[in-house]
């Protein structure tokens, strides 16, 4: 297994990176899989909200996915934040069940339809939160292998700074998580923010080419980064698939 | 062995026990645990799947049946990793001797069994730090399972591998899933190094064994490393 600098020679969209999903049937899957990356607060969810009505608009078949959104470890990761014992590498493998259960009961099936599925952060966020903590890239790259490679990966790329502007104005208070003040990067929430958020940023740029992400930047307004993922998920030629008939098919294979 | 998992370097020990079901390894370890306790030692007792903070998921995915081999592994790592961080390993640094009932061995016997990949579910506990010792107790399948289907409760639907469909009867099903964890176990037992005890043998011989390999191995560090509850008495102790 490579390490996590240089590029890899990525499998066909829909292969996995590595090991396989056991008893998970990945063959004939006739939906598209696409990623939008980032770091916190740069903006992916509004993003993924108004792709999702632009592509049923046009008549494709949607899911739209998250971290800690699995009906299996969602609330268990909520709980584990809520209280004041979290390790690192216990709050990374939480984070990857919680992968694991939606990509085999939620994005594997919804792909079988043909549905095109977004999803707000992958393994990439997992990925580089690890490696924010300290944790061992190699562990946690092998760890995230069963995960399987998207059509695209758009990746908000940003300065820390600009980080920094959005979430004092948009939200008016750092967040605890958002500041890696589990592990104390500095010693208020401004400062830890700037250098956990760093860390971040340079894991995920150094996945970015390793990977094959497509820089967007996210230093443009909003219309304009909506204007350009529009264009370039166009270009991926989705085909179209019947709304409801899709949504029939992922609930017999359920 | 060497990368398996992360060097012990600390003044504190690991000693863990590992064996299918009805070995008799909790036994085993219980009492061991007592005598080093009452020898004056600081010691710690670590069971497998105990973490508070990921209980409620395991319990809700079992009763629900939610889990695959995939996630039924990740989240009994996940539980591993909390034991480790916030127990585990703090105890094993200030000196302790923590004694495991089950460690990795269990994910990678039980999990492989369920189809997980073994190189992928070793790299996954990279992490662990390495045991000192790693008793194993060998068991024929028909010793292990008439000490478990003799008495107990009924069996529970992922310890008998219902979810992999090899039976409708849990009891078959249970008697399949355990042969194939115990060929695991075999299968791993030179490559992990484990102390292999006979578990056929009454208690007290496998307990003597027990204590005789400790002090064999651990001998030096006991008396040096190894965190002693405070005796006013006692003159003239090493640290």
């Amino acid at each position: 297994m490579a390490i996590t600098s240089g590029k890899l020679i990525l499998p066909k969209p829909l292969e996995p990176y590595a090991e396989a999903l056991p008893g998970v049937d990945t063959t004939n899957l006739s939906g598209k899989l696409i990623v939008i990356e980032g770091p916190d607060a740069v903006g992916r969810s509004t993003q993924v909200a108004k792709l999702r009505h632009w592509l049923e608009q046009e008549g494709h078949a949607v899911l739209d996915t998250g971290m800690a959104r699995s009906a299996l470890a969602g609330k268990g990761i909520a709980r584990a934040k809520d209280g004041n014992t979290l390790g690192p590498v216990t709050m990374t493998l939480y984070y990857v069940t919680d992968f694991a259960d939606r990509i085999e009961n939620e994005i594997v099936p919804a792909l079988r339809a043909g549905f095109v599925v977004i999803t707000d952060r992958y393994i990439f966020s997992i990925m580089a939160r690890a490696i924010a903590r300290g944790e061992d890239p190699q562990w946690i790259e092998r760890v995230c292998g069963f995960g399987l490679v998207p059509h695209a990966v758009y990746y908000l790329r940003t300065k820390v700074k600009d980080l920094v502007s959005r979430v004092v104005i948009g939200r008016g208070a750092f967040d605890y998580w958002e500041s890696g003040m589990d592990c104390h990067f500095g010693d208020d929430m401004y400062e830890s923010f700037v250098k956990y958020q760093t860390r971040i940023i340079r894991a995920l740029d150094r996945m970015a080419n390793r990977y094959g992400f497509i820089d967007i930047d996210a230093g443009k307004p909003p219309e304009a980064i909506f204007l350009e993922l529009q264009r370039r998920i166009t270009s991926l030629q989705l085909t179209k698939v019947n709304g409801t008939a899709a949504k029939a098919a992922v609930r017999s294979s359920l | 062995m060497d990368s398996l998992f992360t060097p012990n370097r600390h003044r504190g020990k690991l000693i863990v026990v590992e064996g299918i079901d009805g070995s008799g390894k909790s036994t085993q370890i219980s009492l061991l645990s007592r005598w080093l306790r009452s020898s004056g030692f600081a010691v710690a007792f670590s069971e497998w799947n105990s973490s508070p903070l990921v209980h409620d998921t395991t319990r809700r995915g079992k009763r629900k049946e939610m889990f695959t081999p995939t996630t039924f592994s990740l989240i009994h790592a996940t539980d591993f990793a909390d034991r480790t961080e916030r127990y585990i390993l703090p105890l094993v640094r200030a000196g302790a001797i923590v004694c495991a009932d089950r460690y990795a061995y269990t994910a990678f016997a039980r999990d492989v069994a369920r189809g997980v990949d073994p190189q992928w579910v070793r790299n996954l506990y990279s992490f662990a730090i390495r045991p000192n010792i790693a008793f194993y107790f060998k068991t024929p399948l028909e010793v292990a399972l008439s000490r478990i289907l003799g008495g107990r409760d009924a069996l529970k639907y992922y310890e008998s591998g219902m979810d992999l469909g090899i039976s409708g009867n849990v009891e078959e099903s249970f008697r399949v899933f355990q042969g194939r964890i115990l060929a695991e176990y075999e299968a791993m037992s030179a490559e992990m190094g484990f102390q292999v005890i006979d578990a056929t043998q009454s208690i007290e011989d496998q307990q003597r064994q027990m204590r005789a390999i400790v002090l064999k191995s651990l001998g030096r560090s006991l008396k040096t490393s190894v965190l002693r509850a405070p005796v006013p008495s006692t003159a003239g102790e090493t640290s």
